[in-house]
């Protein structure tokens, strides 16, 4: 009980960004899924089934880019290979879904897959065990992202393994992994990957009613992640998160095991990615290898520079942001995209070092000088004349 | 948690700290030669060398961050140093502060005090646990002591130099170490901040053992009661600063530089 009250109380105490951030959530969410089944089509306000599932895709990116920002943003971790979790708990989905198709696949054999009968494979692979029972795959979508992350964390952060080297080799982890999923005796589709979903627990995909629900569970977890991810950073572990950041050596002769922490971060952070990639891979219908490709991994980091950094919802609104200019850009000119995508990079660097959520910042802050010095600036007359 | 056990130093003996031996080469230059140094329980003992004399390496193998090729340290009698890492060496009781303060910037005076506090400092406890009100006290107390207090809630980072420098000996204080290792405190402060340092210094000998590097002689004549001087990896001279200021070795290849 008392732990809940803590809580409670942690949750008024910052309310203001998450109170906010959850209520703009809630009901963007409600007035795009009421608007989607009651207003009849022909209705301007009409949002169509395309725009709710292109909605529940970009939420999708939103969760991957909040998971880089707790790692980036609050703990210095600058993974270039987070799309390898995404992509992983997308892929555990996409087995679990593979499996729902049964016997209506095309060569009808309600044992394999379609690809493994292609293959010529007359058994299932031990690995895809147990991927038919929705719990069980629901548990490999956070276990096995989760495990990797754990393993992969612990080698390089208690080698001390630290800035550019590690970004260099969380783009090596998700490169080699694409390189391994390309190949068709991987048993996971190879150059195709997974595709050709029927239905989820039971429930038709291509149905609207099943892709609005799509859309408002992936809200809710947003939701529920951002929560969680804002009240551990306004605990004291979200304060050691940022010393290590700004100077590892001195929290460790604090007394802080830095390398635990980063672990346990970069675990967390990868889960997050993973239950993105799981809600990502039913609103789309496929999972395949080019979802590992570094390039992605990229994109995420400049969705987060974008949006600003250790603000969580900037990155939210970064991902949002970029990726609709995405999906506008590239249907007008496909190619140019990754130039504007690098160019973007660029100039945020150079002009916006704290994305757009440094803008608003700096913003309030000016309004607060300007109303005769509330906070920060009131405090700096003070400090003055101390000193 | 698991180090409760250690606590605690023994000190019958009346030693706190036992080096024997020491030595540490990089790329086979020698930073400590067979170093050997003891420093008794509550004393305030300055190191003084010329750069390149040993004074930050030893520090770094006392704190677990830096291996040693030869030689033994204990804290007290039964606690080898050798085989801990920072985090544990911390816990036990042994406090640093680096020669370019460093603080945690985007925290706030008060945040970096609450840090440095000498509670469980695990991933899980950190997530969970509240201040009371007694380390709210302590926290007070320390910001008075290091004439912080109107400062507590405005981010580190835009601290002057030498408040900096009296934020980190206050993230030491805070944390109640047995054993303090100041690296150049005084550097980059005025000489008024400087006197003050100085007072702070030796108010602290006595219940805790400091040991200060300086390069400021006025600073060290001040505060020292004993001065250790190392010279090429290897204690040179040790004794009050008038013995060691007329020993002709000290005299021909340090004191005589200057002079």
């Amino acid at each position: 009980m008392s732990q809940f009250s803590k809580i409670w109380g942690e949750l008024r105490q910052g309310g203001n960004t998450i109170t906010l951030f959850v209520i703009i959530l809630f009901f963007s969410t409600l007035l795009a899924s009421l608007s989607n089944m009651f207003l009849p089509e022909t209705s301007v306000l009409h949002v169509s089934t395309y725009t709710i599932t292109l909605l529940g895709k970009y939420l999708c990116y939103a969760m991957l880019a909040l998971a880089v920002d707790v790692i980036w943003g609050y703990c210095g971790i600058l993974s270039l290979g987070h799309g390898a979790f995404f992509a992983l708990g997308g892929y555990a989905m996409g087995m679990y879904l593979m499996r729902q198709i049964g016997d209506r696949g095309v060569y009808g054999n309600s044992d394999l897959p379609d690809f493994m009968v292609f293959l010529n494979w007359d058994t299932l692979p031990w690995y895809w065990y147990g991927m038919d029972q929705f719990w069980f795959a629901m548990l490999m979508v956070a276990l096995v992202p989760g495990l990797l992350a754990l393993v992969f964390g612990w080698l390089a952060f208690r080698s001390r393994v630290t800035g550019v080297y590690l970004s260099i080799i969380t783009q090596a982890l998700t490169y080699a992994l694409m390189l391994a999923f390309f190949r068709n005796e991987m048993g996971f589709g190879g150059n195709n990957g997974l595709t050709d979903f029927k239905e989820i627990a039971g429930f038709d995909l291509s149905a609207d009613n099943t892709r609005v629900s799509l859309f408002v569970i992936t809200a809710i977890v947003l939701a529920v992640v951002f929560v969680s991810s804002q009240l551990i950073m306004r605990s004291r572990l979200g304060r050691v998160l940022v010393s290590i950041r700004d100077s590892e050596a001195r929290a460790r002769f604090l007394g802080y095991r830095t390398d635990h922490f980063k672990v346990w971060l970069f675990v967390y952070s990868a889960v997050i990615a993973a239950l993105a990639g799981a809600l990502y891979v039913p609103q789309v219908g496929i999972i395949n290898p080019g979802e590992f490709s570094p390039v992605n991994s990229i994109e995420i980091v400049v969705w987060v520079a974008v949006g600003g950094r250790g603000t969580l919802y900037g990155a939210v609104v970064g991902a949002i942001l970029v990726s609709y200019a995405k999906t506008r850009f590239t249907s007008l000119v496909p190619e140019s995209w990754i130039f504007m995508l690098g160019a973007l990079f660029v100039f945020v660097t150079i002009f916006l070092p704290k994305g757009l959520a440094g803008l608003l910042k700096k913003r309030r802050q000016r309004d607060n000088a300007d109303s005769g010095g509330g906070g920060i600036a009131g405090l700096g007359v003070s400090g003055e004349a101390k000193s | 948690m698991k180090l409760s056990k250690l606590a605690t130093p023994n000190v019958s003996h009346n030693v706190i700290l036992y080096i024997e031996a020491l030595s540490v080469s990089f790329d086979g230059f020698k930073a400590l030669n067979n170093l050997s140094l003891y420093v008794n329980d509550g004393e305030l003992r300055c190191l003084i060398g010329a750069n390149g004399a040993g004074k930050t390496t030893l520090m770094d193998v006392i704190t677990g961050k830096t291996q040693c090729d030869m030689g033994q340290v204990y804290f007290g009698q039964s606690v080898d140093l050798l085989k801990h890492d920072e985090a544990a060496i911390a816990r036990l009781g042994i406090g640093r502060k680096f020669q370019k303060p460093t603080v945690f910037e985007a925290l706030s005076v008060f945040e970096n005090l609450e840090l440095s506090l000498s509670t469980g400092k695990g991933v899980w406890f950190t997530l969970m646990s509240k201040l009371n009100s007694e380390q709210r006290d302590r926290i007070d107390a320390v910001l008075t002591t290091i004439g912080l207090k109107e400062l507590r809630n405005r981010p580190a980072g835009v601290l002057s130099h030498g408040q900096k420098q009296w934020l980190e000996i206050g993230m030491l204080l805070v944390s109640d170490p047995r054993l303090m290792l100041i690296d150049e405190p005084v550097a980059g402060m005025t000489a008024q901040e400087t006197e003050k340092t100085a007072e702070l210094l030796t108010s602290l000998a006595g219940e805790r053992t400091v040991i200060v590097v300086e390069h400021d002689m006025a600073f060290v004549r001040s505060i020292a009661r004993t001065v250790t001087v190392l010279h090429q990896g290897s204690v040179l001279a040790e004794g009050t600063m008038d013995q060691v200021q007329s020993n002709p070795a000290v005299i021909e290849v340090y004191l005589g530089e200057e002079a």
